[in-house]
């Protein structure tokens, strides 16, 4: 059983100038083995430092992580990371991208290759193996990204906006993949979104998070992202049930938007 | 205080310099238009349909959309070559193309000579001008009648030669006798000259004549050689060598002196780079070495090298190495430092270790950095080679110049130059090749 659990996690960052900011301040949280948890919440309310903290890169004020029963101390293989964009290696075509984490274990060409060629087929990039990564365009550079993850057999995957900077045409495209790979591997995915559509449609699980500090607001738990992986993305969205949830955290972020301009005029 | 004023005088002179230029700079300009002008015509008979970049809507303001015309390349080198060609009276162009030239060839003028007793006689001076480089003999004069007597003189093109015409007079000047017209203008000793058609002839204050033909518009060759001058020149050196050394051995002591200082520079620049670029105490220990020693130009170094190390090839590497450690370790510390957080991040959730990363990550995305300065390196290092070797050196491209110079051989040195040039930019064109064939996602990511 890996699920990973967080306990009162808690992060301040010490300014240069004096004084600090407390950007998370005792998130408890635990997720099941395969379950995919989105994250929303207004901007700075620290997503990305919750989602970097799970990831090893930065170590917590206070709290523990836990994964399968270990600490987290530091990064590893067993938690991959989808970036939102630039963290590919130019320098390598797309085979050597995908292929990074098996080489990097000392794996042989002969151990990966087959299974890299079907990642490539699966996120439909199978003609562009040998293609440079600077002549792929931004979707298909997310999708090397995804397959360059999921070539690491990693037990929780942590994305950070992965589709923020796509067209929204592409973006729906990548979504039913999200979806299609999450049921298909059965990983525990964490995902930050900035729009509340793509955090109902592929979320089992929603957490709305709250500024200053950082903080959970609410969960939801969704049925969307089951139906989801049958059907048609755009018939969940049009579905009476799905438009009402999506009002009503479009408001909650609404009122916590007002809130922190509110604050900042009467500051 | 004085300091100013002086300045201030240099700076008078200085434009002044530019003013007494601007016509010709405003013709040329006017002449680039001239021809644009003329371009736009002719292209209008060869393409009369119009081309895509002719149906933009904004036809200004989109530099990215301005690429080099070709034809105005062609014409600009071509018309560089005529000028030079004009301007020497080069045998490459049709004669009407030269401008009017220095006078050659026999003229004759008269002087009136006073002798002593207030009497006066005329007499026909023969001048034979000779071009550079040839010799003749003043043409026989035949003594004619009166005290004074008929003269021949020989004179090089762009010289002048004084003519003591009372050698063969009855009355010299000691006796009191002077020259009181030309062609029968009266002059003067010391005042102006006359100009007798194909030279100007004036009184000295001692009373000899002194007689300079007309030197017409073309450059002297010691100034400017004509092409040809310049391309017999290179056939020569390339074979015959120059200074008990040939042509390839010059240039190539000077690319064997860049190619070792430059890799000697690398070799030690880049890892002192990237220690620089992964320790804060390495970067505490020589930042504030690397950036004082990088304003210093290496040129200003060249006294210090040949003081310590002598003017053989070890001080010049030593210079080349410095002219390049500098840039080579800034360009690999901002390479190392460049590296976006997130490619780091990505590696070390994919399992790699820091070794891993340091090899896989880090040093390939410094390479394009690593490029752009050793692309500069390279010109800095070909600069400074030229200019030590102008100091002091036995063999080199810059030391040839610097030799024929001293010898007024005006052609060598232009070919030097235009050499020098030639392997600059071939340096810079490698290295850009290079750098597209072994860093091709460079400015990219
Ligand atoms: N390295 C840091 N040093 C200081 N403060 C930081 C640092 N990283 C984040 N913060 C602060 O922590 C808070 C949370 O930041 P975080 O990046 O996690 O927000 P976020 O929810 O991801 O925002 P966004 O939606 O805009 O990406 C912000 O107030 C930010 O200013
Ligand atoms: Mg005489």
């Amino acid at each position: 059983m890996s699920d990973l659990d967080i306990q009162k996690l808690s992060m301040r960052f010490d300014l240069p100038g004096g004084g600090s900011v407390q950007a998370l301040k005792d998130v408890t949280l635990t997720l099941k083995e395969g379950e995919l948890l989105s994250v929303l919440g207004p901007s700075g309310c620290g997503k990305t430092t919750l989602l970097n903290i799970v990831a090893g890169f930065l170590a917590p004020t206070e709290g523990t992580i836990t994964l399968g029963g270990k600490k987290v101390t530091g990064p590893s293989a067993e938690r991959g990371m989808v970036f939102q964009q630039g963290a590919l290696f130019e320098w390598m075509d797309v085979r050597d991208n995908v292929s990074f984490g098996p080489r990097m274990r000392g794996q042989k060409p002969s151990q990966y290759r087959d299974e890299v060629n079907h990642l490539l087929d699966v996120v439909g990039l199978g003609d562009f193996k040998e293609k440079a990564i600077y002549e792929l365009s931004g979707g298909m550079q997310q999708r090397v990204a995804l397959a360059r993850c999921l070539a690491n057999h990693p037990d929780v995957i942590l994305m950070d906006e992965p589709l923020g900077a796509l067209d929204a045409l592409t973006r729906e495209k990548m979504q039913g993949l999200v979806l299609k790979l999450w049921k298909e591997t059965g990983k525990t995915i964490i995902l930050i979104t900035h729009s509340v559509e793509e955090a109902l449609l592929l979320g089992e699980r929603l957490l709305v998070m709250a500024p200053r500090p950082g903080r959970i607001h609410k969960e939801y738990r969704l049925p969307f992202a089951e139906t989801g992986v049958t059907q048609d993305l755009r018939q969940v969205k049009k579905t009476a049930e799905f438009g009402a949830v999506r009002e009503e955290i479009l408001g909650m972020i609404w009122d916590m938007e007002e809130e922190i301009m509110g604050r900042q005029e009467g500051a | 205080m004085e300091l100013i004023t002086s300045l201030a005088g240099e700076l008078r002179t200085v434009l002044g310099t530019v003013l007494s230029a601007a016509p010709f700079i405003i013709g040329y300009v006017l002449l680039i238009l001239g021809t644009l002008a003329v371009w736009k015509v002719i292209r209008q008979f060869l393409q009369p349909r119009r081309d895509y970049s002719a149906l933009k809507t904004v036809t200004f303001g989109d530099e990215s959309a301005v690429t080099s015309n070709t034809v105005a390349s062609v014409i600009s080198i071509a018309l560089i070559f005529v000028l030079w060609g004009a301007f020497t009276g080069s045998k490459l162009l049709p004669g009407f193309l030269h401008v009017p030239g220095a006078f050659t060839g026999e003229g004759s003028f008269t002087y009136t000579a006073q002798g002593p007793d207030g009497s006066t006689d005329e007499a026909t001076v023969m001048v034979r001008v000779f071009p550079a480089g040839s010799e003749a003999d003043a043409p026989e004069a035949a003594l004619g009648e009166g005290f004074a007597k008929d003269d021949g003189l020989a004179v090089q093109a762009y010289r002048s030669e004084l003519l003591r015409f009372d050698d063969n007079d009855e009355f010299t000047r000691d006796d009191g006798a002077s020259v009181v017209a030309i062609d029968g203008r009266p002059v003067e000793a010391g005042g102006p000259g006359v100009d007798v058609g194909f030279a100007t002839v004036n009184v000295t204050g001692r009373g000899t004549l002194n007689i300079t033909p007309d030197t017409g518009w073309q450059m002297e060759p010691i100034w400017l050689p004509a092409p040809e001058a310049v391309w017999s020149q290179l056939v020569k050196i390339s074979s015959d060598g120059f200074r008990n050394s040939t042509l390839a051995e010059h240039l190539g002591y000077s690319l064997f002196r860049v190619i070792v200082g430059f890799l000697l520079g690398a070799i030690v620049g880049i890892p002192l780079g990237y220690a620089m670029g992964l320790s804060d105490w390495f970067r505490g220990w020589f930042d504030p070495i690397v950036e004082f020693m990088r304003p210093v130009p290496p040129l200003a170094l060249i006294p210090l090298v040949i003081l310590w190390a002598g003017i053989g090839e070890v001080g010049k590497i030593i210079l080349l190495f410095l002219a390049a450690l500098w840039i080579m370790a800034i360009a690999a510390r901002s390479g190392v430092s460049g590296v976006r957080i997130s490619k780091v991040h990505a590696a070390y959730s994919l399992g790699a270790s820091k070794w891993q990363i340091m090899r896989h990550v880090i040093i390939p995305n410094s390479l394009p950095d690593i490029f752009t300065g050793a692309r500069v390196a390279m010109g800095v290092c070909w600069g400074t080679v030229v200019a030590a070797e102008l100091v002091a050196a036995e063999k080199g491209a810059g030391m040839m110049i610097m030799v024929a110079s001293k010898f007024q051989s005006t052609d060598i040195v232009i070919m030097g130059i235009i050499l020098i040039g030639v392997v600059g930019f071939s340096i810079d064109m490698l290295m850009r090749w290079a750098e597209r064939i072994l860093v091709p996602w460079k400015g990219r990511g």
